[in-house]
């Protein structure tokens, strides 16, 4: 009986080309991934003629208060930490007889209304709102509901994708004010409660190198950082593919690409503006 | 009329139809037969563009889909309700909500009187009470029966169904199959049925495709099903305990 021969190891070109071959896939994929969300925005915001103001206005009105009014509490609770934990290291770092007391409350100041209220805002509404958009979008994608859309005539796209990202535009500003103002006073009520600095010397050091254009630059961060959050979420959640595992993948990939993008956004920001 | 021409689609390299010719007349039902995984409703979603062929073309009232505008697409799919396999309904809706969606987006009716044609429509699937009711809340078949309501509701064109019966009570599929007759004879209505089951084709077919293998080797009326000498269409309806429309127990 003739005994069949065992295939031919692979050549160590082949193998070579096996290990590379992935290697190239990835400016490759990531490459695709960028066209994709870019003709999904563009898609998005190519509002068709028919729109309907009432459909999207009631639409929009929903998301901000899901994506806003609903994640103040959070987001509060988040800066508030925050802003007591910023106002007890800058004590830490900073009490020294060669200095005043007030540069503990400039340094607060400027670090929260410049950088904290925003990132940790972004960063709370990468895991609430980023996660529950793509989790959302994701299930309405596997359980056909967005084919639904596009059976009956509806342009799925706009009608999912414009308010939710229209909304994090929109709501992230006023969640902005909200940490702004609840980490600074959390941080000059622990300022007080550390007995280290009074209250009216942590907001005589807050108000002596305070700038508008601090506030302004976070405003134009909140606009950014609204939009790619939620334009990442819908972008991950629209797309998903497969079953539950494969809106459990869109729910991670929206809040980790999220907090990536926002890092990014949050240097470019600075690098531009400041 | 819906012409399908020459119609080729493979997904990931994996052909899943070719080459597949199939004409859908005004004011009949048409009913797509094949086992599961034939290519079936990857047919169907064509039908509607909401695939889009790799080879060949749909030709909907003679517009090609594949040279619509985006635009020109959406109004063609306008002419159609569709019914999902798994009814597809919205998920943060009410059924009655689920109902007036299209009603509410695509006519200029007022509130009254688009709750009053949800109302109908859930009447028309017998699940009046259900109206309150979120999906989460509905069984499987009651799901599909509101979904079917949403698909009728502004009374398109063409309806198409995928495996409406699947799921259901004989009861309730029998509803369901008179539904579907009468929508055709009472309204002109063209419908496009995908299913599995013999039972529901002999209800309401005036036109039968049978898919196999990503063809259609037969097409005929359920009276040309008597002389069909196609083994795979054959073998197909004995498995479904029909011979030319009597159970093969009682034949």
């Amino acid at each position: 009986m003739e005994i069949a021969r065992p295939p031919d190891p692979p050549s160590a070109a082949a193998r070579l080309r096996e290990g590379v071959a992935p290697l190239w896939t990835i400016p490759a994929g990531l490459l695709q991934s960028f066209g994709s969300y870019c003709m999904l925005m563009a898609r998005a915001f190519n509002l068709p003629r028919d729109l309907s103001p009432s459909l999207y206005g009631r639409n929009l009105a929903e998301q901000m208060v899901r994506i806003g009014i609903e994640s103040m509490p959070i987001v509060a609770m988040a800066t508030a930490f925050s802003g007591g934990v910023v106002v007890v290291q800058a004590i830490y770092q900073l009490e020294n007889p060669l200095l005043p007391l007030t540069i503990v409350g400039t340094f607060t100041e400027q670090s929260i209304i410049l950088e904290l209220a925003t990132l940790v805002t972004a960063f709370v509404l990468c895991g609430r709102v980023g996660a529950g958009i793509a989790a959302e979008l994701g299930t309405m994608r596997v359980k056909e509901q967005i084919d639904a859309l596009e059976a009956m005539g509806l342009n799925s796209v706009s009608y999912l994708v414009v308010p939710r990202v229209t909304a994090g535009v929109l709501m992230f500003p006023v969640l902005y004010v909200v940490a702004a103002s609840v980490g600074m006073a959390t941080a000059a009520f622990v300022a007080e409660l550390s007995g280290a600095l009074t209250v009216q010397t942590f907001w005589e050091g807050a108000r002596l190198f305070f700038r508008p254009y601090g506030v302004f630059f976070g405003f134009v961060k909140s606009l950014v950082f609204g939009f790619v959050i939620t334009s990442i979420a819908c972008w991950t959640g629209y797309n998903a593919k497969g079953g539950a595992e494969g809106v459990g993948t869109a729910t991670t990939r929206a809040a980790v690409l999220g907090c990536v993008f926002v890092l990014l956004a949050d240097y470019v920001c600075a690098a531009v503006l400041l | 009329m819906i012409e399908v021409r020459d119609l080729s689609k493979g997904f990931d390299g994996v052909p899943v139809l070719h080459d597949v010719d199939l004409v859908i007349p005004d004011g009949e039902v048409t009913c797509i037969i094949g086992r599961s995984g034939s290519g079936k409703s990857v047919l169907m979603r064509h039908l509607v563009g909401l695939l889009q062929p790799d080879t060949g073309r749909v030709i909907v009232d003679g517009a090609p889909l594949d040279e619509l505008t985006y635009s020109e697409l959406r109004t063609v799919r306008r002419k159609f309700g569709v019914l999902f396999q798994g009814g597809a309904l919205f998920d943060s809706m009410t059924a009655r909500e689920n109902v007036e969606f299209p009603l509410r987006t695509f006519t200029d009716l007022s509130k009254a009187e688009v709750r009053a044609r949800a109302d109908e429509c859930l009447e028309l699937v017998e699940l009046p009470e259900a109206g309150a009711k979120k999906p989460a809340e509905l069984s499987g078949g009651q799901q599909k029966r509101v979904a079917l309501a949403r698909a009728i509701a502004i009374e398109p064109q063409y309806i198409l169904y995928d495996e409406p019966t699947s799921g259901l009570d004989p009861e309730t599929s029998n509803t369901i199959d008179e539904l579907i007759h009468r929508l055709g004879t009472t309204m002109g209505t063209t419908s496009v049925v995908v299913t599995h089951d013999m039972h529901s084709v002999l209800s309401v077919a005036d036109r039968i495709a049978f898919v196999h293998d990503g063809t259609i080797p037969w097409t005929g009326s359920v009276d040309d099903l008597h002389t069909a000498t196609d083994e795979t269409l054959l073998a197909f309806v004995r498995a479904n305990e029909y011979k030319i429309g009597v159970p093969s127990s009682t034949a």
